[in-house]
């Protein structure tokens, strides 16, 4: 959400926003951090025992066992999102289910669970990436101007 | 009869002569639940959607209201009804079902209001014998629409409300027993610049604060008039604000007598709920199920109901738009 | 025993970096993430990324950042092998996995399960 243009309010709407804010119930932001922390530390922890576990096990190289991992990671997510269990995982440790990869994971699924009712193509596949979207633009689009500037940079001797 | 500059007080007194509630599985578990004429276990149900389960809601609502009235659908001149839906579907659906001439309304969570005020002026301008008001809203019909698929993860702060999934309606006739509507203030559209959709108890107070000044000062009356005064889906956070707020207007409601449906319909530990209950439906079953069947018992004599809505839709929070907000009144008396 | 140790503290860490997005800056989950992927991917540029990998194996790997890293990652490697397309071929060679397996299994999750509401 961007920042409101405060000068745009009338005084009495601005007066309003303060008395408002004021009243309202604080975020408990330190609470909330610890149970990020610990629920995020816990899921990346079990993504480190996977890979060793497809390192030591499946004989996958320490570059390649992420991929196994992430996979195990991201069905787990679809099948509690369908349990309707994920969201109150999410209720409690807020960044710490929605910052690993079962965030990205979990907005694919449930969008794509939701829109059952309007149909499989429009419904399901044409809603899929509602919320995933932006991850994926943004991550490309970066991707793309950091790799040129990377590359213009070395061309120059630079980098 | 227009009194002063936004209210209507009904001469003729339309009498609510019968009225139904229906609520799904959080409403059950709520402290309200034994006003509710029917309860639902399961959130869809048994239909395919989440909106046709809203749209059963309301066809359940309705029937249920002029059965008790021991009528029949050919009885009802009109049906006034709204929801929160894309184009009201839900109501527009039911209205199919139910074949009654329609007139469909919305003002977000404020329809409830909205549709008795109007339902009382064609009672009182002798342009309908009976009408039926009925509003609901659906919890996960809702959160698909405007915030987020209802199975997604993310963390709601402590000022985010619950909506009501629930129906209510309220047969309104020109002659009968029960409650009868005595006055109605319509609102006008407030916005002081607030645009978060997680707070919406402090976008509405100030429309809910204008409407009852206007009413008070409308009519000459005072806030001690009545047995109670309830905001429709205000929750925890609007009902401080609105409070606060009026004790700096100079209008002085005692606290006994002022509450929020939002904040009654769920019980404070009840997951999820944070700062209450909000939605068409909150109001709605609140008022017509609780309220009214209070007052059916003698427990309370004279009520205004103080319907909040919030005008915005999920695009005009994208665009960066603040959230609007109306409030209407209407007083009930038996 | 200590790279689990280490992936749960910097694991932890970058969620909590992203809860004082939500909470602190009152960014959406949406907004939170794409930043942190975009920051992934300037630390993935700069070659700081990879060493964080190596010390914190899965805690620096799981965090959405990682994506924003693997897609420079992936540009830069197709750079070296193929020449200037390989910056726009090569972007999802490494994630290709990671976003294959959450497209085919949330489309599977759509299915199999109905939404609880």
């Amino acid at each position: 959400m961007s920042i409101k243009k405060k000068k745009e309010l009338s005084p009495t709407q601005q007066e309003y926003q303060q008395f408002a804010q004021e009243r309202e119930p604080k975020r408990p932001i330190v609470l909330n951090c610890i149970k990020a922390f610990i629920v995020g530390g816990l899921i990346c922890t079990f993504g480190q025992v996977l890979q060793m576990f497809f390192i030591k096990y499946f004989h996958f190289s320490k570059e390649s066992a992420g991929n196994p991992a992430m996979a195990v990671i991201i069905i787990i997510t679809v099948i509690l999102t369908g349990f309707g269990v994920f969201d109150h995982i999410a209720q409690f440790a807020g960044a710490g289910t929605v910052v690993p990869i079962t965030g990205f994971a979990n907005t694919i699924a449930s969008a794509a669970i939701e829109h059952r009712s309007e149909g499989y193509v429009l419904g399901v596949g044409g809603n899929m990436f509602k919320l995933a979207g932006p991850v994926i633009v943004y991550g490309v689009f970066s991707a793309f101007v950091v790799s040129l500037v990377v590359v213009s940079l070395r061309a120059l001797g630079v980098m | 009869m227009l009194t002063g500059h936004q209210t209507w007080v009904f001469e003729t007194k339309p009498t609510i002569i019968a009225s139904a509630a229906v609520g799904g599985p959080y409403e059950a578990k709520g402290p309200l639940a034994p006003d509710f004429d029917l309860l639902h276990g399961d959130i869809r149900l048994g239909q395919d959607s989440f909106e046709k389960a809203e749209q059963k809601l309301q066809e359940q609502a309705c029937e249920t209201a002029i059965k008790k009235a021991k009528l029949k659908k050919e009885d009802v001149q009109f049906l006034l009804s709204g929801d929160l839906i894309n184009q009201i579907v839900p109501s527009s659906f039911s209205a199919r079902t139910l074949a009654i001439p329609y007139l469909g309304l919305y003002g977000a969570c404020s329809t409830s209001m909205e549709g008795l005020s109007l339902a009382s002026l064609l009672i009182e301008s002798k342009f309908a014998k009976k009408a039926l008001v009925c509003v609901s809203s659906h919890n996960a019909a809702s959160e698909k629409q405007y915030r987020y698929p209802t199975e997604y993860g993310s963390q709601k702060p402590p000022s985010a409300q619950w909506t009501v999934t629930g129906s209510g309606a309220a047969l309104v006739s020109d002659k009968g027993e029960g409650p009868k509507v005595t006055a109605s203030t319509i609102g006008r559209v407030i916005d002081m610049g607030l645009s978060d959709p997680f707070n919406m108890g402090a976008a509405m107070a100030p429309a809910a604060v204008d409407t009852l000044e206007a009413h008070f000062r409308d009519l000459n009356r005072d806030p001690s008039y009545y047995d109670l005064i309830a905001t429709g889906d205000l929750g925890r956070v609007g009902h401080k604000i609105a409070g606060d707020l009026l004790k700096k207007h100079g209008l002085n409601i005692p606290e006994e007598i002022l509450t929020d449906c939002g904040i009654l319909i769920y019980n404070k530990d009840q997951p999820v709920v944070m700062s209450g209950g909000s939605g068409c439906g909150c109001c709605a079953v609140t008022t017509f199920g609780h309220f009214l069947n209070r007052m059916r018992k003698g427990e309370l004599k004279k009520i205004l109901v103080v319907a909040t809505g919030a005008l915005l839709s999920p695009m005009s929070y994208q665009q960066k738009e603040s959230i609007p907000s109306i409030a209407h009144a209407v007083s009930i008396e038996i | 025993m200590d790279k689990l140790i280490w992936a749960f503290i910097i694991g932890g860490s970058i969620c909590v970096i992203g809860q004082l997005m939500l909470d602190g800056l009152k960014l959406t989950p949406a907004h939170t993430t794409s930043t942190l992927v975009v920051v992934g991917a300037i630390l993935g540029g700069l070659g700081l990324y990879e060493p964080l990998v190596k010390f914190a194996g899965a805690g620096a790997t799981v965090p959405i950042s990682s994506f924003g890293n693997s897609l420079v990652k992936g540009a830069l490697q197709e750079f070296e092998s193929s020449g200037p397309i390989g910056v726009l071929t090569g972007i999802f060679h490494i994630t290709s996995g990671g976003i294959s397996a959450a497209i085919i299994f949330g489309f599977i999750g759509a299915l199999v399960f109905k939404p609880k509401g």
